[in-house]
């Protein structure tokens, strides 16, 4: 099984290298056989890999293909490193990539561009494979930068609206600010060891670096890297305009790929963070601000894929408290939930979407809990998961992990815990927000496609990953089970609860449990029972103003434009005709002169040409007689 | 001989200006010849009779014949008289005449100065030591005039020939496309 | 012979090569060009059988039988051009053989 390693990521740039050359001759069943199928072998592959891997217990698995390149001592290979955090991010990638991709093979299915919507998803998870399995940093780093390319591909995928490319176009751009940041931190990483293997660095980071040393930099740049892909603050601003996507993108991009590249690369990297404390509070804390900030925003949306995307930025900064607080396990653990219950939600959303004839707007739905019954309850079981309902649902028991180490962990402190706990109170009013006004009240919108088989198929398997995923790790006080952090604990190392705490857990799961009740109640409250409450906040300026600035994404938008954008369109128009490209342009319209001038000359008449050999002999003959 | 030579010398350059000077290509040619026979004899009076010898049969006599031969082909009327008359008016003339003035100036000015040309008594060189010459050193010369005379020919023949113009049947004109079929 | 008749010669060789040469700058007609180059041809074996002659070497005689050669290979070729240019441009003007320029 382990020598099949390397076709874990072959499979899909196969299959993607098939469908580019040769997608626009195959028939559509072929296309959605090979774009499926390539992705669905990895997916057993990868169970299969996996099973192995839970009953043998090994370290990690390592396979060289071969040498990349090897220049001046520098020698990194196409080689992959498996272990357990690996191994759950590639499930998560190949199973739930496998699930989106079959899905789509229905929601694309009118689509003129069926096969090159297949290749670019394709590439998109064989470069996200890459990624998580790289053992060094350049194959990583290639991963990630196919990641960016595959997101400007997918995000653009319907380019002929102008909107879209701009979309494509934002989430380029500015996850190129922090692939920059990253590739610079790389630069430095190299400088520092001489190798980029990964495996190496983490070995010989503590021997090398002290605590606390300057260091700190390259960690920071990591993390600018990170922050970038996984949509945090301060570069969170392309995460909701890349909805412009067709829904299976966005699913692909929330749950298996590219926003959680981020944190595999924090976790990854675990050792060289921990040797920075700074950055790593710097982590928590803009962990802890995201998810605040995305919540509230969240809440704003009407666009059912903005509020999801919001949601996906918020769910991202719980992952990175917890990477902050030292939780390693828990973010992974909620990075696996989170991708069941996010593809869960957006596959749904797809469905509602694509029913309702590519309406996104949540004000004209409603009414469609009887339309669509299995949408309806996979839809309810995703957002109760999302929301962290207390005991039945997958959500609670991760997001519980992380709020209690964020109060109770090493780097954990009680304002983290309280941004996190008032998250999750917003995180369950979006989320029944967004169900009550989807699904309940009165009919609006005719429905035009219901759901058929290959799009539930889906849905019901990611909706029953989110109810007992959170089984296999229970609370100590509950009936004890550490399945998931008993595998992670070769990888990454436990966190120690404080003590004194630790004998009232119960009393911070109950807080836990109530407030994400009380946000389902809030939310009855408001869109069931009374809207009048809601019209009657609605009249007050003050609230209507909030609800602008959150609706506009804290306005981060506005500020970029009006502190980058701006002054830089404002530098270019001021200097339009670049002056030190006036020497280059100078010098073209000189050597244009020239020519001009010659081609005069070569007018075709002899005797101009002997006119000029003879002028010439006189220079040579005077020349050469008086000098 | 001197006397030979300055007569042969006048009688070059008159020939030479009325060869450049006349609008009927024939009239041209007839002084052209007696230019060339006046360059004979001076080649005669510098003492290289097989050059002056050379000098008529291929120049006067080849040359100028094969010139005529294409004039002839070529059956020019009275009109091209006309044109050249009137392409030859004394501003064309202002120009040329400037440059090569100045060009001959130089060149005089070489030639005169004094310590340019060492002050020897001329020698005949006789056509037995330019055939040794010719055949010894020059071997190789020789021969590359050989080659240059046979491309000169297999090139005046290619080029001489009247081709006619095949054109592709796509590229005629409709009529004669459908005229063919 | 003196020395005095050698720049003569030599003279002579100078002012055939300008009448030549003024020729070929003001002529229109192709064949009057072709003439002219002649001219200036027979004007250079003329220089070079001086110079012969005057250091007492065969080689001036040499190259004046070369340049006789490549005054035969020249005019050959050369009226067949103007052949050519004749049936193609129905004239002998060489400025109307300008459809190459630039």
């Amino acid at each position: 099984m382990e020598n099949l390693l390397w076709l874990i990521p072959a499979l899909p740039f196969l299959g993607a290298l098939l469908l580019i050359l040769f997608g626009t001759r195959l028939s559509r069943t072929l296309v959605a056989i090979l774009g499926v199928g390539s992705v669905a072998v990895s997916a057993l592959i990868t169970i299969l890999l996996g099973l192995e891997f839970l009953s043998n217990r090994p370290e990690f698995y390592h396979q060289e293909v071969w040498q990349w390149f090897s220049v001046a001592g520098f020698t990194p290979s196409i080689a992959f490193h498996i272990d357990a955090l690996s191994m759950v991010f590639i499930f998560v990638i190949t199973f739930v990539g496998a699930l989106i991709h079959l899905y789509a093979t229905s929601y694309m299915a009118d689509d003129q561009d069926f096969s090159r919507f297949f290749a670019s998803m394709n590439l998109f998870v064989g470069s996200m494979l890459m990624l998580v399995m790289a053992d060094n940093l350049l194959l990583l780093y290639l991963g990630w930068e196919g990641v960016g390319l595959c997101s400007y591909l997918l995000i653009g995928f319907w380019y002929k609206e102008p909107a879209n490319g701009y979309a494509a176009r934002k989430a380029f751009i500015i996850t190129r600010v922090g692939d920059t940041a990253m590739a610079i931190g790389l630069f430095m990483l190299f400088q520092a060891f001489g190798t980029l293997h990964i495996q190496t660095i983490l070995t010989e980071a503590p021997e090398a670096w002290s605590v606390g040393s300057q260091m700190a930099v390259i960690v920071a740049l990591l993390l600018g890297g990170a922050v970038g892909k996984s949509g945090q603050l301060p570069l969170q601003t392309w995460l909701p305009d890349a909805m412009a996507g067709p829904t299976p993108v966005s699913a692909l991009i929330h749950a298996a790929t590219m926003v959680t590249a981020g944190v595999y690369l924090i976790a990854r990297m675990y050792v060289i963070f921990e040797l920075a404390p700074l950055v790593q509070t710097i982590v928590a804390i803009v962990g802890a601000i995201t998810l605040l900030l995305a919540g509230f925003s969240a809440l704003t949306q009407y666009d059912l894929k903005r509020v999801l995307a919001y949601s996906t930025i918020s769910q991202i900064g719980y992952m990175f408290l917890a990477l902050g607080v030292g939780a390693w396990s828990a973010g992974i653990f909620h990075f696996m939930i989170h991708g069941f219950f996010k593809a869960l939600l957006f596959l749904c959303a797809g469905a509602i979407i694509m029913a309702l004839h590519h309406e996104q707007d949540m004000r004209k739905m409603g009414g469609l809990r009887h339309k669509m019954p299995v949408v309806y309850w996979t839809f309810l079981i995703g957002a109760a998961s999302l929301a962290a309902l207390p005991i039945i649902t997958a959500g609670f028991y991760s997001k519980d992990q992380i709020l209690w180490y964020a109060l109770a962990g090493e780097y954990g402190n009680t304002w983290l815990y309280l941004a996190g706990l008032v998250g999750a109170f917003i995180t369950s009013i979006y989320t029944f927000r967004m169900v009550f006004m989807t699904f309940f009240g009165e009919s609006k919108t005719h429905l035009e496609h219901p759901p058929g088989k290959v799009i539930t198929i889906p849905l019901i398997i990611l909706a029953i990953l989110s109810l007992v995923g959170g089984f296999i790790e229970l609370p100590h006080n509950f009936p004890h089970v550490t399945l998931f952090s008993d595998v992670m604990a070769p990888v990454l190392p436990g966190i120690y609860a404080n003590e004194g705490l630790a004998a009232n857990e119960w009393m911070f799961q109950l807080v836990a449990a109530i407030v994400s009740l009380g946000g389902v109640f809030v939310a009855y409250l408001f869109y069931i029972k009374s809207p009048q409450l809601l019209t009657s906040i609605e009249r007050s300026g003050f609230a209507m103003a909030l609800h602008r600035f959150w609706h506009s994404g804290w306005g981060f938008d506005a500020l970029y434009d009006v502190l980058i954008a701006r002054p830089y369109v404002f530098i270019s128009k001021l200097n339009k005709r670049d002056f030190i490209d006036s020497f280059y342009t100078g010098l073209a319209r000189l050597a244009e002169g020239f020519h001009v001038m010659f081609s005069e000359t070569q007018n075709g008449i002899l005797r101009n040409y002997v006119a000029g050999i003879v002028v010439g002999a006189i220079m040579i003959l005077t020349i050469s007689l008086f000098l | 001989m001197e006397l030979t030579f300055y007569i042969a010398a006048a009688v070059a350059t008159l020939a030479t200006i009325m060869t450049i000077t006349r609008y009927n290509i024939i009239h041209a040619l007839l002084y052209l010849v007696v230019s060339f026979l006046a360059v004979a004899v001076v080649f005669f009076t510098l003492g290289a009779p097989f050059m002056a010898a050379l000098e008529i049969i291929i120049y006067a006599g080849a040359i100028v014949v094969l010139i005529i031969f294409v004039i002839m082909m070529l059956n020019l009327t009275h009109e091209d008289v006309e044109h050249e008359k009137a392409w030859l008016t004394p501003k064309v003339w202002v120009g040329p005449a400037i440059l090569s003035a100045v060009l001959l100036a130089e060149l005089a000015y070489i030639i005169l100065s004094p310590d340019t040309l060492p002050t020897e008594a001329l020698v005949a060189v006789d056509a037995r030591v330019v055939g040794l010459s010719l055949y010894g050193p020059y071997m190789l010369g020789v021969q590359l005039c050989g080659i240059l005379l046979m491309a000169g020919i297999v090139g005046a023949y290619h080029l001489g020939r009247q081709k006619k113009k095949v054109v592709h049947r796509f590229l005629q004109p409709k009529e004669e496309r459908s005229a063919a079929i | 012979m003196t020395s005095a008749h050698m720049e003569a010669a030599l003279m002579l060789a100078g002012v055939l090569f300008m009448l030549g040469l003024i020729s070929v700058l003001i002529r229109r007609n192709i064949i009057f060009m072709l003439i002219s180059v002649e001219i200036m041809l027979n004007a250079a074996g003329l220089a070079f059988i001086v110079a012969g002659t005057k250091w007492v070497q065969p080689d001036g005689q040499v190259m004046f039988i070369f340049i006789l050669t490549m005054a035969a290979a020249e005019v050959s070729v050369g009226l067949a051009l103007i052949l050519q240019i004749y049936h193609q441009l129905k004239t002998l003007d060489s400025d109307a053989a300008n459809l190459m320029k630039g």
